[in-house]
């Protein structure tokens, strides 16, 4: 019994890495960039949400609604201000630019909202039990997976179905060829990054629902495993990084649960390494063959 | 139409678009990569039905041409009037949407993409539903939709190809892909249709195919049609005025008894006097 409740928290906790990933693996597959600054948008969405909720004591549905917008709002402004005038650039530059970014928003957040922890309520309080009390779950675990759940089947349709979706999907192949169709590039990536900074926004207020504590540095650690899991399922794809992300939680609680917390983020790590030496390209993702 | 510079070429168009206004003209275009000037002083003017053909041996600037009408490279010098309209200011995606629409040298279709969805993508800017209602499936959207797959259907009916509508492009064999490349190009409703060696990789009976399509397409379409080809065969039926480039210029421009005939397209093409015959016309 304490495996299935186990197993719930890693998907739960998967289902975030998962809405997190999403944002990663869409940026990457379109814009060809690492947006290193996307953790730390789900450290600004969980602060709006905070703020909205506590000091201005709105319902938490009108507090994450409000951290979707300004997140998406931000996601546009720094895609615009940094990353546009870098089209043309090597992506090394661009990669620096986003670690910047990173850096630039964790400071801002520490100079405004002070590098202290603050406690995050839940946005879901309350509990159900299973099995004559045996498994505990929380709402907002449910909430978690539904949500996930409910953000994928959407993309899915939308990137399958919409005339955006499609015009997504050919500029993630061959940008070039796109334009001469006449696809506007820029306005493409800029609806890329929306959606995934509304997701990060989704992502950081059930994250710290989940891990009631914020800080300026909250959206590091998960960014990076998020992107972890993007890569894990195939950077690009977005089943890839639903799959990727559900595993990743999974492996992390288990090995939390039955090897070690101090060593379950290395543990991610090395079942990494492994997956990338039999796929390298992923669970999910397309090999590339150079043509020789 | 108030126009600043006179028509460089007019008396090179065929006989039915000589009293109509040239649907894409070029005035002194260049282009030069640092101190290289890759293209260099090209003029042409294209009737709004003709079938004109850019010759020249490698490297010559051929798809450079290309790239500037398409501004994949924005010109350092000269202009493009597309129906007498400057496109200076267009970017890629405004010419595609302008009018002028193209195929690739090595191709470029989306792989991923069925055939239909690589059809109804360049379809786009002529459905005007917005996402959200694309989201919520409204009459609207679904009314959009099925014509954008009979649209899509129809085009592809130009090449026979509907029963491959939901197979991914890249899993198409290779003549089939260059085709749909073309079809993909039709989608953009375009008035110039640039074509980078289309026979390219074709055995001579699906060339004779390509030039009764070509000569169909423009027909059916009533749209200029500038290709860069190496197959003479194809070069010297289907075109109606030639032009030869060579080092970045124009030495030539003329009928194809007229290009055949000149001792400057000669000497680009085999060399002059004893030097022999050059690679390029063997290679192609």
């Amino acid at each position: 019994m304490a495996f299935l409740n186990n197993l719930i928290n890693g998907i739960s906790l998967g289902s975030i890495y998962a809405i997190i990933a999403l944002g990663y693996t869409m940026v990457y597959g379109i814009a060809k960039m690492l947006n290193f600054a996307h953790g730390d948008v789900i450290m600004i969405g969980s602060y709006v949400c905070f703020f909205a909720c506590t000091s201005g004591s709105l319902p938490p549905a009108v507090g994450v609604l409000l951290a979707v917008l300004v997140c998406t709002a931000l996601g546009v402004l720094i895609e615009r201000l940094a990353y546009r005038p870098l089209r043309q650039a090597v992506s090394l530059a661009v990669l620096i630019t986003a670690i910047g970014m990173s850096y630039l928003l964790q400071s801002m957040a520490q100079i405004l909202w002070s590098p202290n922890t603050k406690g995050f309520s839940s946005i879901l309080e309350g509990n159900f039990s299973l099995a004559g009390g045996q498994i505990v779950v929380k709402y907002i675990t449910i909430l978690t997976i539904a949500a996930c759940i409910v953000i994928m089947a959407a993309l899915t349709a939308f990137t399958e179905k919409t005339k955006m979706g499609k015009a997504m999907r050919a500029c993630s192949e061959d940008r070039g060829a796109a334009q001469l169709m006449g696809i506007n590039v820029d306005t493409t990536i800029s609806i890329t990054f929306a959606i995934g900074s509304a997701l990060a926004a989704i992502a950081g207020v059930l994250l710290c629902s989940a891990y009631p504590s914020l800080s300026p540095t909250t959206g590091s650690l998960p960014g990076i495993k998020a992107f972890t899991a993007a890569v894990f399922g195939g950077i690009g794809s977005i089943p890839g990084a639903f799959l990727g992300g559900l595993l990743l939680g999974v492996i992390e609680v288990l090995a939390q649960a039955y090897i070690s917390t101090e060593l379950s983020t290395a543990i991610v790590f090395l079942v990494l390494i492994v997956v990338l030496l039999v796929r390298p390209a992923g669970i999910l993702g397309k090999s590339v063959q150079e043509k020789v | 139409m108030d126009r600043i510079v006179p028509v460089p070429s007019r008396n090179l168009m065929p006989e039915r678009d000589l009293y109509k206004a040239p649907v894409l003209e070029c005035i002194n275009l260049g282009i030069s990569f640092g101190g290289l000037k890759a293209v260099e002083d090209f003029n042409i003017a294209l009737g709004p039905t003709e079938i004109s053909g850019l010759i020249g041996p490698n490297g010559a600037g051929k798809t450079t041409v290309f790239n500037l009408l398409t501004k994949v490279y924005q010109p350092t010098t000269g202009t493009i009037l597309l129906n007498g309209k400057d496109t200076h200011a267009m970017d890629t995606a405004a010419v595609s949407r302008a009018g002028i629409a193209r195929t690739f040298q090595n191709i470029r279709l989306f792989g991923s993409l069925t055939v239909e969805e690589n059809i109804t993508v360049a379809l786009n800017r002529q459905f005007s539903y917005s996402t959200l209602s694309g989201i919520l499936r409204t009459p609207k959207f679904r009314r959009e939709e099925k014509a954008a797959h009979e649209r899509a259907l129809e085009l592809l009916s130009i090449f026979g190809m509907e029963s491959l509508a939901d197979v991914k492009a890249g899993s198409l064999p290779y003549g089939a892909q260059r085709r749909l490349e073309i079809t993909r190009a039709l989608a953009t409703e375009p008035k110039v249709l640039l074509l980078d060696e289309p026979a390219a990789g074709m055995n001579p009976s699906e060339t004779a195919e390509l030039m009764e399509n070509i000569r169909c397409i423009r027909d059916r379409f009533q749209i200029a049609v500038l290709l860069i080809e190496h197959d003479m065969n194809l070069v010297m039926n289907i075109c109606e005025v030639i032009g030869v480039l060579n080092f970045g210029r124009i030495i030539a421009k003329g009928t194809p008894a007229q290009i055949q005939a000149n001792p400057a397209v000669i000497e680009a093409y085999l060399g002059k006097g004893k030097e022999g015959k050059d690679e390029n016309d063997s290679k192609n």
